[in-house]
């Protein structure tokens, strides 16, 4: 199956990860994907039915703590992390095209 | 150098000063960094300040911590206040985080002096320092080596003598394999016993952060420090921290312990040569021996490389240009995130986002991510089922000692191999540490790993100082 994975495969995972790949890193991700998910092969061959998923070593409980006012981070000190911050806000490029 | 004990027993005693012996820490900084390449940024001010209020502290008669005046050295996914935070990575560079972690307010609580912030694979993505994007930290044993990682900085600063002691993060081997290869202890704790709070994250439900030193007592006290419950951390265990320090010379008599045969299968001769050695001085000691065999810890590597890359493809979402660290500019916000990552972020950590996106997406979900699930809980029970007849566990931390700068760089599976013995131990949450014992025939140190269950980290420390004190002889 991992032999499956094809550069057009890799292609669209690097635009879901928003990555952008030149030629050679396709050319050698495909090929170093391929190999490690063939070494993964032999637990996608296990017949593991019936076996319960962990995602976490001793399950995840939600915490919940009282509803009570607390300090938190300085705004201003958090905005001044960011590379572009305005009126109090994280600021970005636009978000949509221009109107027709 | 003294051992972080004895320091903060001469600082609150009077015979040294906290100044004194950052003094000294900085001193082998200024010597050897340059060469060496460990820290990444060194806090000269604010530590000065630690280690001036410490002793103000002293003169006043003021309670003191448990680690007065002790250097140490945080690995730079951890995050201190104001100080440049990089995780060794272009995507932050330059970010100086508006908040502590949990475990670094707790050590500064103690008394310690934060020298400064220490070199790591990129995203702790690696077992070499390698991947850092500002260049490998070398071994300080032998510096045409590589230290070890993904916490390669904090195992050299402590065998460099840069600092007394120093955190790391273990993700699935990022303390134990550089302890080994720098010749230091290294814990990775029971999940959930140290706050998770200020670490940024790689796999979070198997990330963890523990103590590097030079000797066993050392690390129990590190421990002792950071441990406990965080109401900042949802995963944190509900206890207070454990007594570890008081137990270390506990001694094994009695205690079962299981030579598991695959945790030294394809080490190099040498390794299993020392592992038998210390298998042989813990049966000296009053333990008892037995040979075992755990086939389901084979898995533990096709596991890992499926579930930390999906979990790192995740928290590394965050990483967009819009919070933090760098942007690069483009037409609209969705090319702005692309062209930032692009350039943000190394081969590895691409490679690792890339693999954990593909065993995530649609249609390959169940093959890979799902079956890496199910494996995780056939090791929770193999492991469960080996702790019914055994209190603890034996097995080498790495397959070889230090290797060469360039080894295994070009080839992933080659590098990923190197955490075979040290991977099973996160995916099933529980606790192992690593101590030195014996060298190979380079000359360089060999560690050898002792694992338990959930909690057992006073037992383990026991166990290490046992074969520490045998390894002296």
């Amino acid at each position: 199956m991992a032999a499956d994975l094809t550069r057009d495969d890799v292609a669209k995972v690097a635009h879901l990860a928003r990555l952008t790949l030149s030629e050679e890193e396709l050319d050698l991700f495909t090929e170093q994907l391929r190999q490690i998910l063939t070494h993964a092969e032999d637990i996608a061959a296990l017949d593991l039915e019936g076996v319960e998923a962990t995602a976490h070593p001793y399950g995840l409980i939600n915490v919940v703590r009282s509803d009570d006012v607390r300090v938190s981070l300085n705004r201003e000190e958090v905005l001044a992390c960011a590379p572009d911050a305005r009126e109090g806000c994280f600021a970005v490029p636009r978000i949509m095209g221009e109107a027709p | 150098m003294s051992s972080a004990t004895r320091i903060a027993r001469d600082v609150k005693s009077g015979a040294t000063s906290a100044e004194a012996e950052l003094e000294k820490s900085l001193a082998v900084v200024r010597a050897r960094n340059e060469e060496l390449n460990v820290f990444l940024y060194v806090d000269e001010e604010g530590a000065r300040a630690q280690a001036r209020g410490v002793d103000a502290k002293v003169k006043n008669g003021e309670p003191l911590g448990a680690l007065a005046g002790v250097p140490i050295a945080l690995k730079d996914n951890l995050c201190q206040r104001g100080v440049p935070t990089t995780c060794s990575s272009r995507i932050l560079e330059g970010w100086r985080p508006p908040y502590s972690a949990t475990v670094v307010e707790r050590v500064l609580g103690a008394g310690a002096i934060v020298v400064g912030k220490t070199n790591l694979d990129e995203f702790a993505m690696g077992s070499s320092t390698e991947t850092s994007a500002f260049g490998p930290t070398r071994n300080p044993l032998d510096p045409s080596r590589v230290p070890g990682g993904s916490s390669g900085g904090s195992a050299a600063a402590v065998a460099a003598n840069m600092t007394t002691i120093s955190l790391g993060s273990d993700t699935g081997g990022s303390i134990r394999q550089p302890a080994a290869l720098c010749g230091l202890v290294g814990m990775k704790p029971t999940y959930g016993l140290v706050s998770r709070y200020g670490l940024i994250a790689f796999a979070s439900s198997l990330d963890q952060i523990g103590p590097f030193a030079k000797n066993v007592e050392d690390a129990a006290l590190l421990l002792e420090v950071i441990a406990g419950h965080d109401q900042m951390d949802s995963t944190s265990l509900p206890e207070p921290s454990p007594s570890l320090v008081s137990h270390v010379n506990d001694g094994v008599v009695g205690k079962r312990v299981g030579l598991v045969r695959e945790l030294i299968e394809g080490a190099d001769d040498e390794v299993v040569e020392a592992v038998s050695l210390a298998a042989e001085a813990l049966r000296e000691a009053g333990a008892e021996i037995i040979e075992l065999s755990i086939p389901e810890t084979r898995l533990g590597l096709s596991a890992y490389y499926l579930l930390a890359p999906a979990e790192a493809s995740s928290n590394l979402a965050r990483f967009d240009g819009v919070r933090y660290g760098l942007r690069v500019d483009a037409e609209d916000v969705t090319a702005m995130n692309e062209a930032t990552r692009t350039l943000g972020f190394g081969a590895e950590v691409k490679r690792r986002i890339m693999l954990g996106t593909y065993a995530l997406s649609a249609g390959y979900y169940d093959a890979y991510y799902g079956q890496a699930l199910k494996v995780r809980t056939q090791m929770i029970l193999a492991f469960r089922g080996a702790y019914q007849k055994v209190d603890l566990l034996l097995g080498a931390t790495t397959p070889s000692v230090a290797f060469k700068f360039g080894e295994k760089s070009d080839n992933p599976m080659a590098m990923y191999l190197s955490d075979v013995f040290t991977i099973p131990t996160n995916l099933a949450g529980e606790a192992a540490i690593s101590v030195p014992f014996g060298f190979g025939q380079t000359g360089l140190p060999i560690g050898v790993q002792l694992l338990g269950p959930g909690r057992s980290e006073a037992s383990l420390f026991a166990a290490a100082r046992v074969l520490e004190i045998a390894g002296e002889r």
